[in-house]
C-alpha cells in the first residue's frame, strides 16, 4: 500500500459509510452533518485528482452553502429533537433492491468498457489556465456555458425569492 | 502527481456508482422531503466524481470535465436554493415537510 492508495481508501470507505449514515440516520440534524462529511471527504478525492480549484468550489459552495441552507431550512420546518420515523418496510425493500440492482446493472455494464486514455501532454490546472479558458472564446474556452450559469442562478434567485414570498398578490 | 499507476478509473468508477445509488436510495425510502433533497445532493456529487475522473484519467489534455463538474456544482446550487424556497412555501401551507401529507395540489 501506498501513500495515495491510502489517502484513497480512506476517503472512499468514509465517502460511503457516511453517505449510507446520512440516508439511514433518524435525526435529521445528524443527516445534514453526515452529508457535510461526504461533501469534504469528496474535496479531498478532488485534490487527489489534481483539480484544487474544483475542490475549493466543493468546500466553499457545497460545505459552506449548500450544508448550511438545508440545516437553516432544517432549523426553520422541523423540530431538531423529534427523530424522523423509520421507513417503511415496503419502501426499505422495494429502495434497497431498486440500488443494488441498479449497481450491479451499472458497475457490470461501465466495467466490462475498455477505456482508452489520451495520450496528449497533460495540461496544467493552475488558476490561470482555468481563468483563460472559462472566459475563452475560442477553441477549449467555456464563455458561453459561463454565461448561461449566469442567467440560470439569477432566475434561480429571482424564482425563489418570488416562491418564498409571504403574501404575493 | 500521476494516479493512474496507483489507482485506477475502475475504482472511482465503483465509487461514483455506489454513491449515485445510495443517493437514490435515500431518495426512495425517505419520506422527509429536506432529506430527499439530501439524498439528489449525493446524486449529483456522485455524477461530478465521475466527470472529474474521467477528465484526469482519460482526456488530461483538455479540462472539460473539470468545467461540466463546476457547471454541476452551480445548478446544484440553484437547485437547491429553488427547492428550499419551495420546502419553505409548503411547510406555510401545510405545517409539515413529510410527503406523504402534501397530497393536495390546490387549496
Amino acid at each position: 500500500m501506498t501513500g495515495p492508495k491510502i489517502i484513497f481508501f480512506i476517503l472512499a470507505i468514509s465517502i460511503v459509510v457516511f453517505s449510507i449514515l446520512s440516508i439511514t440516520s433518524r435525526k435529521i440534524l445528524r443527516a445534514a452533518i453526515y452529508l457535510l462529511f461526504v461533501l469534504v471527504a469528496m474535496a479531498g478525492l478532488y485534490y487527489m485528482m489534481n483539480f484544487p480549484f474544483l475542490a475549493a468550489v466543493q468546500l466553499i459552495l457545497y460545505a459552506g452553502g449548500i450544508v448550511v441552507l438545508i440545516i437553516f431550512s432544517i432549523l426553520l420546518t422541523s423540530q431538531i429533537n423529534s427523530k424522523l420515523e423509520p421507513p417503511r418496510r415496503s419502501h426499505l425493500l422495494s429502495g434497497a433492491l431498486t440500488a443494488i440492482a441498479g449497481i450491479a446493472l451499472s458497475a457490470v455494464t461501465i466495467l466490462q468498457f475498455a477505456f482508452k486514455p489520451s495520450s496528449k501532454p497533460a495540461i496544467g490546472t493552475d488558476m490561470r489556465t482555468i481563468g483563460l479558458q472559462l472566459m475563452g472564446t475560442g477553441e477549449n474556452g467555456y464563455a458561453l456555458p459561463f454565461e448561461v450559469i449566469s442567467i440560470l442562478l439569477l432566475a434561480a434567485l429571482v424564482g425563489s425569492i418570488f416562491i418564498a414570498l409571504k403574501n404575493r398578490t | 502527481m500521476n494516479l493512474q499507476a496507483e489507482i485506477p478509473l475502475d475504482y472511482m468508477i465503483i465509487l461514483s456508482i455506489l454513491v449515485f445509488f445510495i443517493g437514490l436510495m435515500g431518495v426512495l425510502i425517505r419520506r422527509n422531503l429536506i432529506t430527499m433533497l439530501m439524498g439528489v445532493e449525493l446524486m449529483l456529487n456522485a455524477v461530478n466524481i465521475n466527470f472529474t475522473a474521467f477528465n484526469h484519467y482519460l482526456f488530461p489534455h483538455r479540462l472539460e470535465g473539470h468545467f461540466f463538474a463546476l457547471i454541476v456544482m452551480a445548478i446544484a446550487a440553484a437547485e437547491a436554493a429553488v427547492a428550499i424556497a419551495l420546502i419553505i412555501n409548503i411547510y406555510r401551507q401545510f405545517a409539515t415537510v413529510s410527503v406523504d401529507d402534501v397530497d393536495e395540489l390546490k387549496f
